[in-house]
């Protein structure tokens, strides 16, 4: 994960990429997930960590969260 | 333990646009009710996807439009543009108020004797009548618009054989500085076409030419061009007046005021731009007022207005189905509303909205429908909030010509309903089934048995 600790994140979800120069912006989960990959949590672990506090049943937070890694993929963040 | 709302995670490029003196895009606000009714009840009761019509809109638009014109002319009248929603209860809502019927086949003349319109009131228009149309409107005395030379010596035929007096107008097409010049309707105003028509029909003396129509084109917000036209159709008048001492009665100026969906490439949203029904009544009736016609009295003035008297009334209640990413990245949707029943989405930039608040973040997607084809896009590239599978959408301002253009392909075409003035639903055409289509085909004697399949 060491590529997701090269960038400056913000508290409200703005990302710099200094890399690059780009600037994204993530919402509230997007935030959670950003550190949770940064601690070196599983992608199972995210889920469970994910459905626990949020309104949510399982199927959906896998799929949403592997579209979410192939984002940050798509984008060299992971 | 209280768990948060869920939105699925997002991640969205900064891109610094072009410096926009209109500022950011406002955020697409959900919209769950029409006339007070909550849209969720009304596809929890009649299904996804469903067209809903509003009938105080369709009233309370008739008012305003007739307001503007009235207020400004004495002798106003609306004939209903059968062609734009010829859903029945939608006519008549329209002849309750006042309106005549404009029909432009003998299919749509039927629709009109069936919602009782005075036959009187019904003005036939278009290039299609077939010789038993014509003998139907002559004995009914419609109001025949001709268009061509073929008809006009039809009737006169008709004339002979079924001796009475047929009340026509004939359509005037003409150069007004508008482009394109419509012209592959009616007859021709410089090159004599129209004054010609005229002569054939008064020497008759067993036709009866009581008006004259012409429609210069869509979205004309130009007065000079009304001036142009109607300084034409007033010489003709004076001119037939002059030779024959038969008076016009009527001036109709057709219709293609615009509604305000955005047609897709335009600058500006059509909300910005659209002229009102009182700019469109400014324009044509300063016209009328500043030309003479014979003897001093002038013609009731007729509009044949349909898209601008409907288009708001209508609204398109439907499902997500589906969410992707295309090959690019770019966020696709996949709608249970195709361009099966929203033809119109080929050059309109419709307003969506979600029913219900999912996200307070949006991102630009593309919207598609359900059908197995590349072309089927209901909206290209919209800045719109993520919805889930299953959540709902309405697609605003769809009542004009979806419910009459519509096609039956790959799929049925869904229910209406028409919430009334007191907020009651009631189904106004039904969605269809494997049993309307399977009344209309018919299969070959030899095919009818179960037939094996061959390995």
């Amino acid at each position: 994960m060491s590529k997701l600790n090269s960038l400056a994140i913000s508290d409200n979800g703005f990302i710099f990429k200094p890399s690059t120069g780009e600037s994204f912006t993530t919402n509230e989960l997007g935030l959670h997930i950003i550190h949770l990959l940064k601690e070196n949590k599983s992608t199972n672990e995210i889920i469970t960590e994910i459905t626990r506090e949020f309104e949510i049943d399982k199927l959906t937070a896998s799929r949403d969260l592997d579209e979410f890694l192939d984002l940050l993929k798509r984008e060299n963040m992971v | 333990m209280n768990k948060k709302i869920y939105e699925r995670p997002i991640l969205r490029k900064v891109v610094e646009g072009m410096p926009n003196k209109f500022g950011s895009m406002k955020r697409i606000r959900p919209i769950n009710t029409i006339d007070n009714v909550l849209i969720d009840d009304i596809i929890d009761s009649y299904g996804s996807p469903v067209f809903i019509l509003s009938e105080k809109t369709i009233r309370d638009t008739y008012k305003s439009a007739y307001r503007a014109f009235s207020n400004r002319y004495p002798k106003v009248q609306f004939a209903w543009s059968y062609k734009t929603n010829y859903l029945d209860a939608v006519c008549r809502i329209f002849h309750s108020e006042g309106s005549w019927a404009e029909v432009v086949s003998g299919f749509e003349y039927e629709k009109a004797l069936a919602n009782h319109v005075p036959c009187n009131k019904i003005i036939f228009n278009g290039p299609d009548k077939s010789k038993n149309d014509l003998v139907k409107a002559i004995q009914n005395k419609s109001l025949i618009h001709i268009d061509h030379f073929d008809e006009l010596y039809t009737i006169i035929q008709l004339t002979d054989e079924l001796n009475e007096r047929p009340q026509v107008a004939i359509r005037v097409n003409m150069d007004t500085g508008i482009y394109p010049q419509w012209d592959r309707f009616g007859f021709n105003y410089e090159n004599g076409e129209a004054w010609n028509a005229i002569n054939r029909i008064l020497t008759n003396s067993k036709i009866d030419l009581i008006g004259l129509h012409t429609h210069i084109g869509t979205y004309i917000t130009v007065s000079k061009a009304y001036a142009i036209a109607i300084e034409k159709l007033a010489s003709l008048a004076n001119k037939t007046f002059e030779r024959f001492k038969t008076t016009i009665k009527y001036i109709d100026v057709g219709g293609g005021f615009a509604s305000q969906n955005t047609l897709q490439g335009a600058y500006l949203p059509a909300t910005d731009t659209t002229p009102s029904f009182d700019d469109y009544a400014h324009a044509i009736t300063t016209a009328l007022t500043s030309v003479n016609f014979p003897n001093n009295e002038v013609p009731t003035l007729i509009l044949e207005t349909g898209r601008a008297l409907i288009d708001e009334a209508g609204w398109l209640a439907g499902t997500v189905l589906a969410n992707k990413r295309l090959a690019d990245g770019h966020r696709a949707m996949v709608l249970d509303v195709g361009v099966n029943i929203m033809f119109t989405a080929f050059w309109y930039d419709y307003e969506i909205h979600p029913v219900n608040e999912s996200s307070f973040q949006s991102e630009p997607t593309t919207m598609y429908g359900p059908l197995c084809m590349n072309i089927d896009v209901i909206r290209k590239n919209i800045d719109f909030p993520l919805l889930n599978k299953d959540d709902r959408f309405v697609i605003k301002r769809v009542g004009a010509y979806t419910m009459t253009q519509w096609m039956q392909f790959i799929t049925y075409r869904p229910n209406v309903v028409l919430i009334d003035e007191k907020g009651k639903l009631h189904l106004i055409r039904k969605g269809e089934d494997k049993e309307v289509f399977r009344k209309q085909e018919i299969v070959p004697k030899h095919l009818l048995e179960k037939a094996e399949l061959k390995n």
